[in-house]
């Protein structure tokens, strides 16, 4: 068993900023109620009192400006850590990521980047329908210029900011707004992690469960289940949507040629179809049986618990799915 | 102060010069079809970039729009990589990867080039935001259209800036048209300066034809922007007198319109000035008119020469190189 702090998401999170502000006087934190608030999801609680106002900076309700400013004080020797509250809220800020964080470095001829991050909270699940709930991180890992993490682990939680800020480019934290309670023990001296590749967070022979953010916790637990009745399922964690790390998930289904995606995006046009291309161009005759998808049903979130709950990938449908993969005769 | 003595004016109406033949000569060059793409033409309203220039400090920043080839030129970014950008190549400011609208130039603080509408005001904020948290005492001057008025993030950038007190110069150019929308055709409120004083900053006015006018009001507003805290708003009136892009068939301004604002060319303001002053006749015109068209030339010899960017760095540049400072 690991030895170590029992934490949370959130705290692990919270720990990474406060590291952040410690070590480098050119790292601040700005977003909307960052700071007296405590953060929307309490991640900056307290950041406040040890930092101060012009270190932990609340904004107005002005996401195109903030972020942009952030992107600004970044060229400009900086290193912002700016929070949207939700992703969706990002669509305010739409302009200012694709227009000028992403194209910034390249449209320059070099001359300038933007080593920013900016994290957001995503996902479903709360009941908060749908201007509070939706999977846009596949959105953004569309575009070239970015960089999209998606923290599923406590030590992803605490090792990616880092990472992020010592990154030259714009980096974009999801964090699954179902996981910042989410406990467990983390190493005292938890560090840095990379940002660049998938993981196998549980090893099996039988069929491979790619997946990433809010849905880990759900793979894992389909992957125990189907243990249960003899299924051996690995897991594969893609940390990072863009890039995309081919390499370990191909790695994985070439060794149990079948691929089970899950993805609370919506199924089309979304990262569960980007890495189902990659594995049809990359290994698509290791493929004993065609690959399945578990995906949000293609609405907008709705409010009421059961049509909520029927909307996202639950355990259920990525165990059924599984099995469907599995049982398919190559 | 500003420094209006003869010398000065020269200077002044050479920079403007400078900037008006090289944007003759591009649009030459467009006809010709050696540039391509959009090419947004600043002839008319080169009083505004020759005299705000003046006010600042090498160590200042200057985030400009699409239209931006005479702040550029006035900021100091050579005429060459400028010819060499809209060429498509390689010696080019941006590599060739940003053409007309998005001249950069690191050396001289010149952050675009910004073809979004407004787009650059948020990242005008930021950079004087990094400047204040730094205790660096420089200004940041962005440079936009009346049509960015319209957009959400001029009143986002204009409220953050009064607000937490940062060191922006917001240059508002207006030539009445945004593209071809006219002002009153798209503002309640058509009075510019009136809507940024409502965000708590200095904003008034500025005949921006009139290059002496723009310089002075510049001077003001850096030196009220450097003691702080907080921006200044100017509202430079002025006028283009070119179409909007190269495509443009001019349908929605009267040619009569066009001709008296051509009759207040700041370029032949300045000239008249300096001839009734005798500090310029025939000869020295002709001589200044010479060396501006040998640096225009100089330019476009030098895009020729330059080379095309090998296809092997296409992709180069979408991430930065090497590790952040």
């Amino acid at each position: 068993m690991t030895t170590g702090v029992r934490t949370s998401y959130r705290e692990a999170i919270r720990s990474a900023l406060r590291e952040a502000l410690q070590r480098d006087p050119r790292v601040f934190v700005m977003g909307e109620d960052v700071g007296r608030y405590g953060g929307c999801y309490a991640v900056t609680k307290g950041l406040l009192e040890e930092f101060g106002p012009e270190r932990v900076r609340d904004t107005p309700l002005s996401e195109s400006t903030f972020v942009g400013a952030g992107i600004g004080a970044a060229m400009n020797g900086m290193r912002p850590i700016v929070e949207i509250m939700t992703c969706n809220f990002s669509l305010l800020a739409l302009d200012q990521i694709m227009n000028n964080a992403a194209t910034v470095s390249h449209m320059s001829g070099g001359q300038f980047s933007v080593p920013l991050v900016i994290r957001m909270a995503t996902g479903a699940g709360r009941q908060v329908a749908a201007q509070h709930s939706h999977s846009l991180e596949g959105w953004f890992a569309h575009v070239p210029g970015l960089k999209v993490v998606t923290p599923a682990t406590l030590e992803d939680a605490r090792g990616m900011l880092w990472t992020a800020l010592e990154d030259p480019n714009p980096v974009l934290i999801f964090e699954h707004a179902l996981l910042y309670n989410a406990e467990g023990e983390l190493p005292a001296d938890a560090g840095p992690v990379d940002i660049d590749t998938a993981r196998v967070r549980r090893e099996g022979r039988d069929v491979s469960i790619v997946t990433y953010g809010g849905s880990l916790p759900k793979a894992l637990a389909a992957a125990e289940e189907l243990a249960q009745a003899g299924v051996q399922a690995e897991v594969v964690d893609l940390r990072t949507l863009r890039p995309l790390d081919t390499g370990t998930i191909v790695a994985s289904v070439t060794k149990t040629h079948r691929a089970v995606i899950v993805d609370e995006g919506w199924r089309s046009g979304s990262i569960s179809a980007e890495v189902t291309a990659r594995l049809v161009e990359h290994c698509f005759y290791e493929l004993d049986a065609p690959v399945r998808r578990v995906c949000s049903a293609e609405v907008p979130t709705p409010y009421a618990k059961h049509m909520e709950d029927a909307a996202l990938p639950q355990v259920a449908d990525i165990v059924a799915a599984t099995q469907d993969a599995v049982s398919t005769v190559a | 102060m500003p420094r209006h003595t003869e010398d000065h004016r020269l200077h002044l109406l050479r920079e403007m010069l400078r900037i008006r033949r090289f944007e003759e000569k591009s649009a030459e060059l467009y006809s010709a079809g050696k540039i391509r793409g959009f090419l947004h033409l600043y002839i008319g309203e080169e009083a505004v970039a020759a005299g705000v220039m003046q006010s600042l400090a090498p160590d200042d920043t200057v985030v400009a729009t699409y239209r931006e080839h005479g702040h550029a030129i006035a900021r100091g970014v050579g005429m060459g990589p400028l010819m060499a950008e809209m060429y498509g190549k390689a010696e080019g400011a941006s590599r060739g990867r940003g053409g007309s609208m998005h001249i950069f130039d690191a050396a001289t603080r010149f952050v675009g080039g910004n073809a979004i509408v407004g787009g650059g005001l948020p990242l005008a904020v930021g950079y004087a935001l990094a400047d204040r948290l730094r205790g660096d005492a420089r200004v940041t001057c962005c440079f936009f259209g009346e049509g960015a008025v319209a957009e959400g993030e001029f009143h986002e950038s204009m409220n953050l800036a009064a607000l937490w007190g940062l060191p922006v110069l917001f240059c508002c150019e207006n030539n009445l048209y945004a593209m071809g929308t006219a002002l009153q055709r798209s503002e309640s409120e058509t009075d510019l300066a009136l809507k940024a004083s409502a965000y708590g900053m200095p904003a008034w006015h500025v005949d921006g034809m009139d290059v002496e006018a723009v310089e002075a009001a510049a001077q003001r507003a850096v030196t009220t922007v450097r003691g702080g805290p907080g921006p200044v708003f100017l509202e430079m009136r002025t006028y283009r007198f070119r179409p909007h892009s190269m495509y443009d068939p001019e349908l929605y301004r009267p040619k009569e319109e066009v001709a008296a604002w051509k009759e207040r060319d700041p370029i032949s303001t300045v000239q008249a000035t300096l001839r009734e002053q005798g500090a310029l006749d025939n000869v020295a015109l002709e001589k200044l008119e010479d060396e501006v068209a040998r640096e225009v030339e100089a330019a476009v010899a030098f895009a020729e020469a330059a080379t095309l960017e090998s296809l092997d760095d296409l992709a180069r540049f979408v991430y930065a190189e090497g590790a952040a400072e």
